[in-house]
């Protein structure tokens, strides 16, 4: 059954919002972070009404309530990456976390001088600095896959500079800035075969397409909580069960430990040890609620759906004059990155904002994707699952207005 | 477009942006500063040759950015050959004052002349950066900054 758009869109009452001027509102800026639906509003809003309280340690109702409900998001997580266990599944607060997470307690202590890293062109800066971070720290090399022109990972590039020496790979699922969905299965096999470690950045991919971690073979994912239609401040690291059990804490506090004396500290176990002080409970109970979401509208439906935008804007987008899209992989996300020839992104932006359409101009954290292509920012129209052809139409004519302004 | 997109991008904005005054490279010059707009990756140059009794004999710009970045530039560059540093550094401190809202061209006194036209940009804080640039780097260039962020 196709997803009935106008059901859907009543679940997210962002979009009833207006711009400016108090124009109707267009979002597309889904890449940045997603609308939440009531659903996962109103069990926040539950949470702090009804089950504020401090998780693990109280003895009282409210308490093992809130607990129950955190544990339960969990695992949620866990059914919707397919992973083995609970302990595989860590709260961050964020994907930036996560990944900071990784650099400090995978990289950092296991990497030596020559080792090396290996990351794409298209990385985001969050996938980019942490690594950066610890090659100070350690004395280790990164390697950058280089992208074509279409702004696909060159695979053959990429396996080449698989070796012995490599010991993380890490690399975008799906870009935000081009849109590329990467083939990672078989990047994530190439890894293994040299014995690499392959960190998934999920942020986008989480929203694209069901994740197994299992069928991937993946060793660590990262995504975050308000790109999954979830709140902002919560996002979860997977990690496969040996490998977190062998890596030091990230960060001490209460609830990592089992017991605390001057003389010693005994962490506590998987997922507990990476998980520092208070959480942010009502974020994780949020993010449960978003998945159940998802899971409930049905990823296939989810998954032809924002096919069709995207063949749809593709061909409005292909057919503006001296209109070029950044970013034209053969498996696209809804994501259109485009640079106009007489009129700046940032020009671009505040001329749509005007008419109450919301998109992204500037470099999208992905400075050197801007460099690969020679062009200091793009304008970005980023779609998801609620936003509609009629909106498309109504971008196209609202762009094509600013071209003119500038002609 | 709305009326009030033409607040913003008026006629005189797209037209210095479309045929930017002074846009070349002066040489030789007394002072050059490079900005440089981290967020956006807006860039560009500003030239000074100021005389030994501390008049701007010729300024001029050169770089990519917007269109508000760009018409601002030509337009400072217009309003203050001919001035002062003095003058222009005063100029600055009320075209800022003008882009923040601390200056109400209607009511307050000022020198900004044709420069007013950027007064409805307080309504879009992300863009400020962009109208400020120009001057931010010609200001560094006088105090001799070899490069200039806005952040
Ligand atoms: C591909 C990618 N990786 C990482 C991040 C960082 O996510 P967050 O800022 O939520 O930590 C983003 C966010 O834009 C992203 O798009």
């Amino acid at each position: 059954m196709a997803l009935d758009i106008e059901k859907v869109r009543k679940d997210f009452p962002n979009l009833a919002a207006r711009g400016r001027d108090d124009k109707p509102l267009i979002y597309f800026d889904n890449a940045a972070t997603t609308f939440k639906p009531c659903q996962v509003i109103s069990q926040t809003h539950h949470h702090y009404c009804h089950r504020t309280s401090n998780i693990h340690r109280g003895v009282h109702y409210l308490s093992e309530e809130a607990t129950a409900e955190y544990e339960a998001a969990r695992d949620k997580v866990r059914r919707l990456l397919n992973a083995k266990s609970l302990s595989e599944v860590v709260f961050t607060k964020g994907a930036t976390e996560s990944l900071n997470l990784l650099a400090q307690s995978y990289a950092r202590p296991f990497l030596k001088p020559g080792d090396e890293i290996l990351l794409s062109t298209m990385e985001h800066h969050a996938n980019i600095v942490p690594w950066q971070m610890v090659r100070e720290m350690t004395g280790c090399v990164i390697k950058v896959a280089p992208i074509n022109d279409r702004g696909e990972i060159i695979l053959e590039e990429y396996r080449k500079l698989l070796s012995s020496r490599t010991k993380i790979v890490s690399i975008v699922h799906v870009s935000n800035s081009l849109g590329t969905v990467n083939p990672v299965k078989g990047m994530i096999r190439d890894a293994h075969a040299v014995g690499a470690v392959f960190v998934l950045d999920s942020a986008q991919g989480i929203s694209h397409e069901p994740i197994d971690v299992q069928d991937l073979d993946v060793d660590f994912c990262v995504f975050s909580g308000h790109k999954l239609y979830g709140p902002t401040g919560v996002g979860v690291l997977y990690g496969k069960e040996h490998l977190l059990d062998s890596m030091p804490p990230y960060q001490g506090g209460g609830d990592m430990i089992l017991s605390v004396t001057f003389e010693k500290t005994i962490y506590n176990r998987l997922p507990h040890k990476f998980e520092a002080g208070t959480p942010n409970v009502a974020g994780v109970i949020g993010l449960g609620a978003s998945i159940d979401y998802v899971t409930g509208l049905g990823w296939a439906d989810i998954i032809v759906y924002k096919k069709e935008l995207c063949t749809y804007g593709t061909k409005l987008f292909e057919g503006v004059d001296g209109l070029k899209l950044i970013g034209t992989a053969a498996d696209k996300a809804p994501i259109f990155s485009f640079v106009l020839e007489n009129v700046h992104p940032h020009d671009v932006g505040t001329l749509l904002d005007r008419e109450g359409i919301a998109i992204r101009t500037g470099h999208h954290c992905t400075q050197p994707v801007m460099k690969r292509f020679g062009i200091p920012a793009t304008s970005r129209a980023s779609l998801t699952f609620y936003n509609t052809k009629e909106e498309l139409d109504i971008f196209m004519r609202a762009l094509r207005k600013v071209i003119g302004v500038f002609r | 477009m709305s009326v009030h997109s033409e607040e913003l991008y008026q006629q005189v904005i797209l037209e210095h942006n479309r045929r930017p005054k002074n846009y070349v490279k002066l040489e030789p010059c007394t002072h050059h500063s490079e900005g440089y707009n981290p967020l956006c990756g807006d860039h560009l140059d500003v030239y000074l040759r100021v005389s030994p009794r501390g008049v701007i004999e010729e300024v001029t710009f050169l770089g990519d950015g917007c269109a508000i970045s760009k018409a601002s530039a030509s337009m400072m560059t217009a309003s203050i050959k001919g001035k002062t540093v003095d003058e222009a550094r005063h100029l600055f401190d009320e075209f800022h004052h003008l882009l923040t809202k601390e200056l109400d061209p209607e009511k307050d006194a000022h020198s900004l002349g044709k420069l007013t036209v950027f007064s409805g940009i307080w309504k879009y804080p992300s863009r400020v950066k962009c109208a400020v640039l120009a001057w931010r780097t010609m200001k560094g260039a006088l105090d001799e900054e070899k490069t200039v962020a806005t952040e």
